[in-house]
């Protein structure tokens, strides 16, 4: 099953207003810059970005783009917002956030890890302790105070336990070091982070791969993710960009 | 609150030190953001596995140069190194193993603590944002075996982060086992903070007047141990 298409462009040319988008990368390591690209480019709105730790702080100016073009209307994340508060005042994301203008949603990073896991694996909510003893275990932690709705807990064997929901995105866009044209895919080092989980958990997964091989080319015992979760497969360059968040 | 007269003490670096000193050998420990950072730099050479939340065991020191792989980093978005041995996985995994109780010692920073091990360290209210950046501290406190806190003793102004009552949103509740700041190393136990070791020339009433719970003084009071 050839799964390449031939363009960032095209790879995206489906992806309708109002969808709901996971994007890995750990900060600036392992992020989609070019599928991203693509997307500021079509001009997607009412975009739903789920994320995992941070990368829209790593690929700041894509950011910044999509706030500045009105694409965004939620995104959900463990760590958005600069460090930095005066920084952060700063940042058109933060102030759209603070006007209310995008919602910005935020578990703990293993709970949004989990939810991708669940979602590709069939389970629709799991009970995890993360988060008890916190606002977490309160309500969705979100800026529009309309939307933080109750969350259950639950005591197993004397012990507290918050309900989360499972995470399953229309689309996931996710960067491999190295792909293969049915979509196994092999990551690099701490580049891997969200990508596979995320993979994984959407309806549609498109890759960019930095080396595009023939089947075969990745031995069977070092594909990371397998083609069954991804679903087109497009080259791109080797990203360029500073590591760093502030 | 009134400005009170901020006293010197250790320097990060130092107070990071203090805190490997801590850390026994053949443990796996993973390092919060801010001061815990800095703990890196002093177990080159030991026998201690830092896990980056990321996804990597056995992290590096910092990568200089030539060394710098920007597919390479620690969950503080600086670039690192591998070590033989280091071993690369993905997020689920990284996060089971840490709410799995694999790991033995997180250490973490904090904007306040109190003599229960209660802290806050994920929003700062001043900000005036209800929502922040949590990252993976939550799971790192819900899984680790011990919990450490590495911090400033009070805030630039001089005022209390080791208090009666968070007035900060907390990251977590009863967990922290010790604390070490610039001043003082303290043990939180079911009755309460004591103060086992005080900053070079400071007594146990200086690191009283600037601590809002009463503490208890170890019979075996003595200078931090660096």
């Amino acid at each position: 099953m050839d799964k390449v298409i031939a363009s960032v462009d095209e790879a995206v040319a489906d992806i309708p207003d109002g969808a709901v988008i996971a994007v890995p990368g750990f900060f600036a390591c392992g992020v989609p810059r070019d599928l991203l690209q693509a997307i500021i480019r079509k001009g997607i709105k009412d975009l739903t970005l789920t994320c995992g730790c941070g990368p829209l702080l790593g690929a700041a100016d894509e950011l910044t783009k999509l706030v500045k073009n009105g694409q965004l209307k939620k995104v959900v994340d463990s760590y958005g917002l600069f460090r930095s508060a005066s920084k952060g005042m700063e940042d058109p994301f933060e102030q759209a956030v603070r006007a209310g203008k995008i919602e910005f949603e935020v578990y703990p990073m293993g709970t949004m890890a989990e939810k991708y896991r669940a979602g590709g694996a069939g389970i629709p909510a799991f009970y995890t302790p993360t988060g008890v003893g916190s606002v977490i275990e309160e309500s969705v932690v979100t800026n529009i105070e309309a939307n933080r709705v109750p969350k259950e807990t639950r005591m197993i064997d004397g012990k507290k336990y918050v309900l989360e929901y499972a995470l399953r995105p229309d689309y996931a866009l996710v960067h491999a070091y190295i792909g293969d044209r049915e979509g196994n895919l092999q990551y690099a080092k701490t580049a891997r982070n969200f990508n596979h989980v995320m993979a994984t958990a959407a309806k549609v997964t498109i890759a960019e791969v930095e080396n595009l091989v023939e089947p075969g080319e990745i031995d069977g015992d070092d594909v990371q993710t397998p083609g069954i979760y991804v679903h087109r497969v497009v080259k791109v360059g080797r990203p360029q960009f500073a590591i760093t968040i502030d | 609150m009134s400005k009170k007269v901020k006293i010197r003490g250790l320097s990060r670096e130092l107070i990071a030190l203090r805190v490997a000193n801590e850390l026994e050998d053949g443990t796996y420990v993973n390092l919060g953001i801010g001061i815990p950072t800095l703990i890196s730099d002093w177990i080159e050479g030991r026998d201690i596995t830092l896990q980056s939340e990321v996804g990597m065991l056995k992290t590096g020191p910092l990568a200089v140069g030539e060394e710098i792989d920007q597919d390479l980093i620690n969950a503080s978005c600086q670039a690192v190194t591998a070590l033989p041995g280091s071993s690369y996985f993905d997020i689920s995994e990284s996060f089971g193993m840490i709410r799995g109780g694999h790991i033995d010692v997180a250490v973490m920073g904090a904007l306040q603590i109190n003599d229960k091990g209660d802290y806050a360290g994920w929003s700062n209210p001043a900000r005036g944002l209800f929502v922040g950046n949590i990252g993976g501290s939550m799971d790192l406190v819900a899984g680790a075996k011990k919990l450490f806190i590495a911090m400033e003793h009070t805030t630039r102004d001089g005022d209390y982060k080791v208090v009666k009552e968070l007035s900060y949103p907390a990251t977590a509740m009863g967990m922290v086992s010790m604390l070490f700041t610039d001043l003082a190393v303290i043990e939180i136990t079911p009755k309460g903070m004591v103060l086992k070791e005080v900053f070079s020339g400071l007594t146990a009433k200086d690191i009283q007047s600037v601590t809002e719970p009463k503490l208890i003084v170890s019979p075996d009071l003595t200078e931090i141990q660096l």
